[in-house]
């Protein structure tokens, strides 16, 4: 058997709008968590208890060390029954997959906030600043503004990590690939086109992303 | 004690027998992943230092192409995809596996080429200078130095693929995670199902992390680096904003 362009131009309006929806969805969704919680994860890495440290650095570091598919079985089938805790398939995809790469953005951010230099403190401590002030108008603005790459990098790590959501049922773009064929068993038209909508994504972003690096260095 | 014996108590003796099978086949896609990739990062990482344009390309296509999507897509293509137009199907783990070592590859290659160029250009010179042979130049004063390099990134690398290797669950490969979900499905106690199921893959990171150091110790001494102590001390600030080293972590 061959390609049959019949069956890819069939598939492929419902595969790049419903799949797709919720593809993105999932994405930005998670991203958004990533990015918020991995601040707040970076934030209490520098607490001045080692109490809050501690735990937060334990809990960085069992995340980053375990797959994210058995992290979403815990939020898919172990909280509903331990906790009573129930949400949506996509719903639980999200913050599996945002808690996730919160992990590893909270590093980012780190790198970031570490690379300020002192003199910066230093002269919001001689304004007198209040400390929100230093975090709000000094430190995290020059922080966020060197770790953009990384952060885009993140990002695209979010969008082709997120087809792993369709293991816990949730139908993206990968999850209604797999569906489509199926139907028929014929799974090359459905799957290529998923892999080259990853790839169209995934590259130039990469590509952009670099170009970014570049900017931001020069 | 044997912790995959059936006589230990509760749901753990239930379901240790088959998260012990389901752990072998893990280490199993580990360790094949794990070869493949190597083979892999290498002929692309170097490939890509190449003077020629011919050899450069491909290795930078591969690269890109399977940096751009992610394993869990590689995987479902070779195993569903890939059968219509050959019209032969591979086994399961190896398709697995195959995905695994292909996507880490490429991964790997990047780190092989930074590896490779992290050495100092004085290096490669001096052993030019010394009238040593391209090949006699990687193989006694590039790549040891090189490898050095490399071994930090590649502890990395390997703790992806190690999580990567969840994903041939996928594809109805027994390992950890499909048995769990097995376990789960025939009603055994959820929660600590998947406690033990996150403690093996743990105690594999850490096994992968402490190989990793012991490379990188043997490595630092065939070079004649200082070698740093496996159980680095932690540095503290004391009151006084010194830095002191704390005693404990010594061993």
């Amino acid at each position: 058997m061959t390609w049959d362009w019949g069956r890819a131009g069939e598939i492929a309006p419902e595969l790049f709008t419903t799949g797709l929806k919720v593809t993105a969805q999932a994405t930005l969704g998670a991203a958004v968590l990533a990015f918020l919680l991995g601040l707040v994860l970076a934030l209490a890495l520098r607490a001045p208890t080692r109490w809050v440290r501690l735990p937060v650095r334990v809990l960085i570091e069992l995340i980053r060390s375990t797959p994210l598919l058995a992290q979403l079985f815990i939020l898919y089938y172990v909280l509903p029954s331990a906790l009573g805790i129930t949400m949506g398939a996509l719903t639980t995809g999200i913050v599996g997959l945002g808690v996730h790469y919160a992990c590893y953005t909270a590093e980012v951010y780190r790198a970031g906030i570490d690379n300020v230099p002192k003199g910066q403190w230093e002269a919001a401590v001689a304004l007198n600043l209040p400390r929100l002030r230093v975090w709000t108008s000094v430190i995290l603005p020059q922080a966020v503004r060197k770790v953009l790459p990384a952060l885009g990098n993140n990002l695209i790590g979010i969008f082709k990590e997120s087809p792993q959501l369709a293991l816990i049922t949730v139908v993206d773009v990968l999850g209604l690939a797999r569906q489509l064929g199926s139907e028929d068993f014929r799974y090359l038209e459905p799957l290529t086109l998923a892999g080259l909508f990853f790839l169209v994504v995934a590259i130039p972003s990469s590509i952009l992303v670099r170009r970014l690096e570049r900017r931001l260095e020069s | 004690m044997n912790p995959c014996s059936s006589d230990l108590p509760g749901t753990v003796g239930e379901a240790m027998p088959f998260l012990c099978d389901g752990a072998l086949v893990t280490a199993q896609a580990t360790l094949g992943g794990a070869a493949l990739a190597l083979v892999l990062a290498f002929a692309a990482g170097l490939a890509m230092l190449s003077p020629r344009r011919l050899v450069r390309v491909p290795a930078r296509v591969y690269m890109e192409f399977f940096r751009g999507t992610s394993v869990i897509v590689q995987m479902f293509w070779i195993f569903f995809a890939l059968p219509v137009l050959t019209g032969y199907r591979l086994a399961p783990l190896a398709a697995g596996i195959l995905a695994l070592g292909l996507n880490l590859g490429a991964y790997g290659a990047e780190v092989v080429r930074g590896g490779v160029l992290a050495v100092p250009r004085a290096q490669r010179e001096a052993a030019i200078a010394l009238n040593f042979s391209p090949y006699q130049r990687m193989r006694y004063v590039i790549m040891p130095q090189a490898l050095a390099a490399m071994l930090p990134p590649l502890n990395n690398l390997l703790i992806e693929l190690l999580k990567a290797t969840s994903l041939v669950s996928a594809i109805s490969v027994g390992d950890l995670i499909f048995e769990s979900k097995a376990l789960i499905n025939s009603g055994s106690d959820r929660a600590v199902v998947m406690v033990l199921v996150m403690v093996i893959y743990l105690l594999y990171a850490g096994l992968i992390t402490a190989v990793m150091r012991l490379l990188e110790r043997r490595m630092a001494r065939m070079l004649g680096r200082e070698v740093r102590p496996l159980w680095p001390r932690r540095r503290r600030r004391s009151a006084g904003g010194e830095l002191t080293v704390a005693a404990g972590g010594a061993r």
